[in-house]
């Protein structure tokens, strides 16, 4: 019975960041005291994406890129869950793109942590929307041609009220970023740097490891400026923390009969509730 | 009796007001309605028209030639002046060429009047006028769908129009037990009774006006609507709420449709339920976005990547709609499966005077557990195929597992070759529980007919009061109506067709795609095929001509 966190045997490559992530993920879990039937991991298509297979918790692996609606239906309709979504650079900001985008538009009450390798890492090395310029690739043999995406930029620009990077390979100050999003009330976005080791050779362990640094304690991420200035800074530094946090309105909290009431899925039904809707008709 | 009113005008003339007042007026007054509205795809100009018939007796359709025009502008009177019945009127403040007609006196209106968009309710006085109806119940319906700032004018307007004519009829009125109400708002409250907690979609006519409708009854029923950013977004979150435990739906037209169809695949191997709606309109493409058509019924069978059990039901009028939806989320949530609900632009937007929904027959079958024993696997292996359900985060220890990949029992990833060999076979036994749930199609006229008419969805309606007329003239004819339509119901169709002599097809599309599927699954086949797909509905009459032409 699922009553903690079980791991089960990942397909992932020996030495991917994926699974310093799912340490992570599992300790924020035990140390919020949230229990497996608590939370539910929703996923798209891709190496990262295969989490809710490892880690012993309520899953929803769904279609390559849709990940955030269908996490969207379930909180909406059971808003005591947790809704964790977990999927890769390629899933979130290629092929989910706008719902990207629409999603920070709602500010529901989820957690995102997308495991940014910069790279297409299950179909075999091919550019995700965050490889750099130039770089070659196994598709793109004399280098990427497009600018990459920023998505700490576009989440700030899009009003996203939670913006964070961590780095899969400083575990404590991940599951201290993990937890925060987890807690924060509406949508929060963690873009956590992961090295690939079979298909990125260019954004290697030792590339994040030599760039990334702690934003440090006097830094306040209640300014929006300052949290553009640090999701701009991706080169020979890279900052890792929680860069934008305020509160905000949840998707949630704009309906009234799911902030006061119960949970959408606890509601009993009986169809004459509804009669009286036939009288416009009469 | 049996009269039809056409009223025509530009968009934005008012049209909807005139036509939304005057169907309930005639219902009040204890008819049987019938109202058909043809509109462009443009907010302004252009030419839409409303064509509303009343009766003692029900009326299924609407008619090809009419008793009064109401003209709001010229371009009306041209294109409908030839449907025109000899000793029907014109009633218009144009100046038009017409011999029966009578002149709506604009400027002493608007002297009197101060707002000069009543033009449409002095229509409507005069049409009350004409057929000796009750000015009462006018008031009483102005009085119930006016906003008071706007109601003293439009009193006005009516009374102007009704001391501008004659009456040259005097009806009588009857008792009037029935609602008046259109497929697609039929549809919605059909939904809402059966439960749906859940509905998002995309604008996309004709299925913009049940996202609309359940909008607007969405804080006062606790339904959560959401306006997604695509349709892709729209199935997702439709399948990630229902996974939470409420139901579910999505609808669109299908252009909306094809963007849900990876999601509609996914569905399949999910095994959770959803109820989809595929509004149809006139395609390829964008096609024409205010025009009919039935030609995604193999689309929709056949939708999705891999192969899944699914059900179709194609809606034959309002009353169906009703009782079909709510039924829909039933079967789907009794075999984890999508179940599609095919409509068109016609039996969306068209309204008919039918009995009070019966609320308390409908029953909601959530097929839900609340404890289980031992480990809860999602995809267990069952002899039904089904699987138990329970819902996330309400049985303590217990955790779901959904999944998109082909599955083992617990919902985690395989690729070994026995198993899955196996849950293709365990998803689909559960289409042999359902192929014995299906309802067989309607059966208007003859059972033992010499000549067998097949249809499915909306053109019920006009076949049969083109069947029943040619019943009453004394030829042999009997007519097949599919709604649930797939998995494919065969056993009246395999016993009428043996009688048969001649069967006739009757659908809005280029191909005859319910005759393929009839001949894909009985021995039959059409002998004759009356196919339509300018955009426009059957009317009863030209199911009638046309069937004639064919019988002799
Ligand atoms: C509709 C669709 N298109 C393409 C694919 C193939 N596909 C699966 S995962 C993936 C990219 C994965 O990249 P990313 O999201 O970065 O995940 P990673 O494997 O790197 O963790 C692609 C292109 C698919 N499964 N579905
Ligand atoms: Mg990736």
């Amino acid at each position: 019975m699922a009553d903690r966190y079980e791991l089960h045997e990942p397909s992932w490559c020996p030495g991917c960041g994926n699974y310093m992530i799912r340490t992570a993920l599992k300790m924020a879990l035990e140390e919020l005291n949230i229990k497996p039937h608590e939370v539910v991991i929703v996923s798209g298509i891709g190496q990262a994406a295969k989490m809710p297979h490892y880690i012993s918790v309520n899953g929803f692996n769904g279609l390559h890129g849709r990940a955030i609606p269908p996490a969207i239906g379930i909180k909406m309709a059971n808003k005591d869950l947790h809704v964790i979504v977990e999927s890769g650079d390629g899933d979130t900001y290629g092929e989910g793109g706008n719902h990207f985008i629409h999603g920070i538009r709602r500010n529901i009450d989820i957690a995102h942590f997308v495991h940014n390798n910069q790279i297409y890492g299950l179909t075999k090395g091919q550019a995700s929307p965050t490889t750099a310029m130039g770089q070659i690739t196994t598709l793109q043999f004399d280098g990427v041609k497009v600018e990459p995406l920023n998505p700490l930029a576009l989440a700030l620009t899009m009003g996203a009220g939670f913006v964070a990077r961590g780095f899969s390979g400083d575990i404590p100050h991940l599951v201290g970023l993990m937890k925060e999003a987890i807690k924060y009330k509406g949508y929060a976005l963690v873009d956590i740097l992961q090295p690939c080791v079979v298909w990125n050779r260019v954004n290697t362990f030792s590339w994040y490891k030599n760039r990334v640094y702690h934003l440090p304690e006097s830094y306040d991420y209640t300014n929006k400026e300052e949290a553009m200035k640090k999701a701009l800074e991706f080169g020979d530094r890279i900052p890792i923390g929680i860069l934008y946090k305020v509160e905000k309105e949840t998707y949630l909290d704009r309906f009234d009969f799911i902030k006061e009431g119960p949970p959408l899925v606890d509601v009993e039904l009986n169809p004459l509730d509804a009669e009286r809707l036939m009288e416009e008709f009469r | 009796m049996d009269y039809s009113i056409l009223v025509g005008g530009a968009a934005g003339q008012g049209l909807d007001t005139l036509a939304n007042i005057l169907e309930k007026i005639l219902k009040r007054c204890g008819f049987y309605v019938f109202t058909h509205r043809d509109y462009m795809s443009r907010v302004r100009g252009g030419h839409n028209f409303t064509q509303i018939r009343f009766s003692d007796k029900e009326v299924y359709s609407f008619k090809d030639q009419v008793d009064l025009i109401l003209a709001l502008n010229k371009e009306s009177f041209i294109l409908h002046k030839d449907r025109l019945k000899e000793d029907g009127i014109i009633i218009s403040h144009e100046e038009l060429e017409a011999d029966n007609f009578i002149k709506l006196p604009l400027k002493e209106i608007k002297n009197k009047i101060k707002n000069p968009k009543v033009l449409n309710i002095v229509g409507m006085g005069a049409i009350l006028k004409y057929f000796g109806l009750p000015l009462d119940i006018g008031k009483e319906v102005l009085e119930s769908s006016f906003k008071k700032k706007y109601l003293e004018d439009n009193m006005l307007a009516l009374l102007a129009g009704y001391d501008l004519i004659e009456a040259k009829y005097k009806l009588p009125t009857f008792k009037d037990k029935n609602i008046i109400i259109s497929g697609n708002k039929a549809l919605a409250l059909g939904a809402i009774a059966a439960g749906c907690k859940f509905y998002c979609g995309y604008p996309m006519t004709p299925s913009t006006s049940i996202l609309t409708y359940i909008s607007s009854k969405a804080n006062e029923m606790g339904i959560v609507v959401d306006q997604v950013e695509d349709e892709i977004a729209a199935l997702n979150m439709a399948l990630g709420a229902s996974f939470a435990g409420v139901r579910a739906m999505t609808a669109s037209s299908g252009g909306g449709f094809a963007l849900m169809v990876e999601a509609l695949s996914f569905a399949g191997i999910l095994e959770v339920p959803v109820v989809i709606v595929n509004a149809q309109r006139v395609g390829p493409a964008t096609g024409m976005a205010t025009r009919t058509e039935q030609s995604d019924l193999r689309f929709v069978i056949h939708a999705g990547h891999g192969e899944f059990p699914r059900m179709v039901i194609a809606l034959r009028d309002p009353e169906d709609a009703f009782y079909q939806t709510a039924r829909a989320f039933n079967i789907s949530d009794k075999y984890q499966m999508p179940v599609i609900i095919l409509t068109d632009l016609y039996l969306a937007d068209y309204s008919k005077t039918i009995k009070p929904f019966d609320f308390s027959s409908i029953s909601i079958e959530r097929y839900i557990d609340k404890e289980v024993g031992g480990r809860y696997k999602k995809y267990e292996i069952t002899e039904s195929g089904i699987s138990r359900r329970i819902i996330p985060g309400k049985i303590e220890g217990q955790i779901v597992l959904g999944d998109s990949h082909e599955h083992d029992e617990c919902g985690h990833i395989t690729e070994d070759p026995d198993l899955r060999t196996k849950m293709v076979l365990k998803r689909m036994r559960k289409l042999e529980a359902l192929e014995q749930e299906v309802e067989e199609p309607w059966l208007i006229g003859n059972e033992e007919a010499e000549n067998l008419i097949v249809c499915w969805g909306s053109t019920y309606g006009a076949v049969k009061e083109a069947v029943d007329r040619l019943n009453e003239e004394g030829l042999s004819i009997g007519a097949l109506v599919f709604g649930d339509i797939w998995p494919f119901p065969t056993n009246k169709l395999m016993k009428l067709g043996k009688r048969a002599k001649t069967i006739i097809d009757i659908e809005q599309n280029a191909t005859g795609q319910l005759d393929s599927i009839i001949r894909e699954k009985t021995p039959f086949g059409a002998d004759y095929k009356i196919l339509k797909f300018n955009g426009r509905p059957f009317s009863g009459d030209e199911v009638y001509s046309r069937l004639k032409s064919i019988l002799g």
